[in-house]
């Protein structure tokens, strides 16, 4: 049995220790907003929040995560910056196919906490490791700002 | 249009039904739609052309409730484009809805019923905007004329308002919800006796509703977006995100050489895996194979990653007998021998005056190879499907892009009645052509029959995706030009050659069929003397496919490169020399250039209007401020196409840094689709297209090595980053309006890569003729 701390809640698995945290998520908790894109940390489809850093779950074992804060894209409404990075992403417009969003939030939203006033190279960097194969890039960077409260840069 | 057959078949439609929508029983329904034995007879175009046409029939797509809500079926694939949305605003609309009081369902794979699904070829709007309109318009009288009869006044004095019918001499409302009970009771109105809004009545249609572009969120309201927030709070439900009751979930192990079959396999240590089920043998089918799987051996376990670790213990002897050109498949060796090919004449497509003279006689004469690898559409979303099959029944959940199709696939390979076969469609983690093969939900189906009727869900990894996919063909283009002393082409020559698409479904053909060459190589619309343009012979040894824009991608990249190098020898401007070569506005009549595909449409609308052409490329230049003066190592590129019925033209703004990497600065996108439904997604589609088009300039490749893809994962199939990204894109829409409409998902790509190696040509004189860029300009 693993111990789990998943959005706040407690939750006891019966999963080998070396089972990506993803697949304990979607296939054992059912929570399935986060996404699998590749299964080797070359994505980011998979960004959870581990004690608030953003993590690949598909590379992360779910031993890795015991006893620590799991955070998904289901909690992110009641995360101060990450309902504010859901609002921002929804005034610009940011999905198309939306696949891809759920790891581009956990990323950004882990990001503006620790760079709350970001450039674009910054952005160019923090993000580098989200894919989007329907090419939102722009859009991104431009919620990301309108998320740091940068009307300016945006 | 038959009138008659659709009008007969729409009045047969129950009354009772009426905004009811399909809560049951849906066999009732005789949906209006074109009659196919008619249509044999007499070529139809657009959406009449398209197996199951086109349905207007209100009962099918909207639904009122008492309590004034009012629910859109979209029955097209969502897959990134904003059909979704777009297709519900054109609805609300039309019908007068308050937007804030609309909800969209999904259609199931049932073309019967809702027209034709297959969501492809860039044309939902192209041939849903009229029937929609036509649905709502029917919804909104017969709300008039409920009201009509609770007033008891004229019916002509009853105008819907905002979810309101209004009696205009007395100003009294009723609103939609109502009424809805009462209009259920009334008669459809025949399609003649409707009366669509005027434009000057849209509230949504045609609107600009969000950011103007990207980078301008100075007054940004938000834009329409059905699924924008479930997609933010990680509730949108795409292919993997069902979980049915005892559900299992499965991959498989399919063969490298295509055509392989298992010869062996030992499962002694997947079974020993904790977690694994069992493992089960599929059937492969002998080329051409359609959309029947690729067989192997699949893993059933508790979790997927069970099933992942199942699989890496299996051992599989493959079977390659009789195989040896698929199993020595070899793409570099491959590309040599086109090339070899393109020396040699190939099979005319069209021909004006004397080739041969007008290039002997030249004063220079020019030529080049281009060259474009196999890409895969690496879709966020691998395949994915879930199925629940007993003997008779067969249920699935999956992101296809033709439910229809999915249905009939499962019908007739799992052999089941298609009365008892039942598609769910789930939103689409991106599509571009990927996932309109349906072979992954007939993949599923076989699982969940092997496990007794137990819900299965099988996931394609990341490998099985770039290994197994049904590739964008590998191509060599060979131009060559004669130019007369004052620089201008006098002759034209175009060998192209690549697999085609058409291998997956006949045996061996050898040329691309008429429809991929339709895809901007017969219209070339250039006004040259003498021109020949061939199609030389190439065996396919891999599942070819369709990859969003298709073959216009090799063709634009290399008529719009070769333009430009021409412009250059000539010592002419690029922008000038592509107007001049394109000659004065003017309509060419596809079936003159034997363009007979057109994109489906009817040639007498649908024309190749090169005034269009020029239009995009002049609004394009102007807005990029082409000719501008920029620091060393900086260059502009311009590159213009016409595809799926609209037309795009692009200038890059590029960037070609010490170290060789490539940087874009500015991407000016000018954009003609005729009218405009959703301004905003429309922006949204050409900024994504730019994306990806740099990662086709730049980035992509898929080779293969003795039969065997190389590319496993993002680590060696690269894929456009953040990085990447042009730093600023702007989206400029040509406004006309009484041209007929146009795609808008796939016409925004083919410019890209000759836009961005034009571009790297005037930062740093270096010509790209083979893609991706890759490592080109580094050292
Ligand atoms: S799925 Fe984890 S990084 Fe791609
Ligand atoms: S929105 Fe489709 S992958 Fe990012």
């Amino acid at each position: 049995m693993i111990s789990l701390t998943i959005n706040d809640q407690q939750h006891e698995l019966d999963v080998p220790e070396q089972m990506p945290l993803l697949w304990a998520l979607r296939d054992v908790v059912n929570l399935t907003g986060t996404k699998f894109g590749c299964g080797m940390g070359l994505c980011g489809a998979c960004t959870v929040h581990l004690d608030g850093a953003a993590v690949r779950s598909c590379v992360t074992p779910v031993a890795a995560a015991a006893g620590k804060h799991v955070t998904t894209i289901e909690a992110m409404a009641t995360d101060a910056v990450g309902s504010k990075v859901q609002e921002a992403w929804l005034d610009v417009g940011v999905a198309q196919c939306g696949y891809c969003q759920a790891g581009q939030i956990m990323s950004a939203t882990a990001f503006l906490k620790d760079n709350a006033n970001p450039s674009d190279d910054d952005i160019a960097s923090a993000m580098g490791g989200n894919i989007c194969r329907c090419g939102t890039y722009n859009r991104i960077r431009t919620a990301i700002h309108r998320a740091a409260g940068q009307e300016e840069q945006a | 249009m038959n009138r008659t057959v659709d009008t007969l078949l729409l009045a047969n439609v129950s009354r009772r039904r009426f905004l009811q929508g399909l809560a049951a029983g849906s066999a009732l329904v005789v949906a209006a739609r074109w009659d196919l034995a008619a249509a044999a007879e007499d070529k139809q175009y657009g959406a009449a052309g398209m197996p199951y046409g086109w349905v207007d029939n209100p009962n099918v797509f909207i639904q009122i409730d008492e309590d004034g809500s009012v629910t859109v079926t979209n029955h097209r694939a969502e897959m990134g484009q904003g059909i979704r949305t777009s297709l519900v605003m054109v609805a609300a609309d039309e019908l007068g809805a308050d937007w804030s009081k609309v909800k969209a369902t999904q259609a199931p794979g049932d073309s019967e019923t809702y027209g034709n699904q297959d969501t492809d070829g860039s044309r939902s709007m192209r041939h849903w905007f009229d029937p929609m309109r036509r649905a709502a318009a029917s919804a909104r009288r017969m709300l008039e004329q409920a009201a009509a009869q609770r007033w008891d006044v004229p019916v002509d004095e009853c105008q819907a308002g905002v979810h309101v019918i209004v009696h205009t001499p007395s100003g009294r409302e009723l609103g939609f919800g109502e009424l809805a009970a009462a209009a259920r009771e009334l008669d459809i109105p025949s399609r003649d006796s409707l009366t669509l809004k005027p434009e000057s009545e849209w509230r949504l249609i045609g609107k600009s509703l969000g950011p103007s572009h990207a980078s301008d969120t100075a007054s940004l309201e938000r834009a329409p977006a059905v699924d924008g927030e479930d997609i933010v709070s990680g509730k949108a439900i795409y292919g993997g995100d069902i979980r049915l009751p005892d559900m299992a979930y499965a991959v498989i192990a399919r063969p490298d050489v295509l055509g392989a079959s298992v010869a062996s396999v030992d499962d002694s240590e997947t079974l020993k895996i904790p977690g694994v089920i069992k493992t089960v043998r599929l059937e492969g089918t002998s080329q051409p194979s359609s959309f029947h799987p690729l067989g192997g051996v699949g893993v059933i376990a508790d979790n997927t990653w069970a099933a992942i670790e199942g699989r890496k213990a299996l051992k599989i002897q493959w079977n390659t007998e009789g195989l040896d050109a698929n199993a020595g498949y070899d793409t570099e060796s491959y590309r040599k021998m086109l090339e070899q090919r393109a020396d040699s004449p190939g099979k005319v497509l069209r021909a004006s005056g004397d080739i041969e003279a007008a290039l002997a006689d030249a004063e220079s004469r020019h030529s080049a190879t281009y060259y474009m690898p196999h890409l895969a559409h690496a879709t966020m979303e691998p395949p994915v499907a879930i199925a629940r099959v007993s003997a008779d029944e067969a249920e699935t959940w999956a992101p296809v892009q033709d439910p229809q199709s999915a249905r009939d696939q499962v019908t007739e390979q799992l052999g089941i009645d298609g009365t008892n076969v039942k598609v769910n469609q789930t939103l689409l983690g991106g599509g571009f052509g990927r996932k309109a093969k349906p072979d992954f939900v007939v993949e599923a189906a076989h699982l969940s029959r092997a496990l007794d009727g137990r819900p299965v869900q099988l996931q394609w990894t990341r490998e099985d995706d770039l290994h197994h996919t049904y590739f964008h063909a590998l191509s060599v283009d060979r131009l060559e030009a004669g130019l007369g002393s004052d620089g201008k082409v006098q002759g034209w020559r175009h060998r192209t050659l690549a697999p085609t698409i058409m291998s997956i479904f006949q045996d061996d053909p050898k040329y691309k069929a008429t429809y991929e060459l339709g895809m901007g190589l017969t219209p070339l619309p250039f006004d040259i003397p003498a021109l020949s343009l061939e199609n030389g012979e190439a065996p396919a040894h891999k599942r070819i496919g369709w990859f969003r824009s298709v073959v216009n991608l090799p063709h634009a990249f290399a008529i719009q490169s070769f333009v430009a190098e021409l412009a250059a020898s000539a010592g002419r401007d690029h922008r000038d020399y592509l107007l001049e070569l394109l000659g004065p506005a003017r309509e060419i009549d596809p079936l003159a250039v034997g363009a007979t595909w057109n994109y489906g449409e009817d040639p007498e609308r649908y024309t190749i209007d090169v005034g269009r052409l020029r239009g995009v490329i002049e609004r394009a230049t102007e807005e990029a401020d082409w000719g501008k003066s920029l620091p060393a190592g900086r260059g502009q590129g311009l590159a213009v196409h016409h595809s799926f019925c609209s037309y795009t033209a692009i200038v890059l703004d590029v960037e070609v840094d010490d170290q060789g990497s490539v940087i874009v600065h500015q991407a000016d996108v000018a954009f003609d689709c005729g009218p405009r439904v959703n301004p905003e997604r429309i922006r949204a589609q050409m900024e994504g297209s730019v994306v990806m088009g740099i990662g086709i300039g730049l980035l992509n490749e898929i080779s293969a090595s003795g039969g065997r893809i190389e590319q496993d994962n993002f680590h060696q199939y690269l894929l456009p980053r953040q990085a990447n990204a042009p730093r600023e894109v702007r989206v400029h829409l040509v406004d006309n309006p009484d041209a007929p409409m146009g795609g808008v998902g796939e016409p925004g790509l083919p410019p890209v890569a000759p836009a961005l190696t034009n571009a790297i040509f005037a930062a740093t004189g270096k010509r790209i003729r083979e893609l991706p860029v890759g490592n080109q300009l580094k050292g």
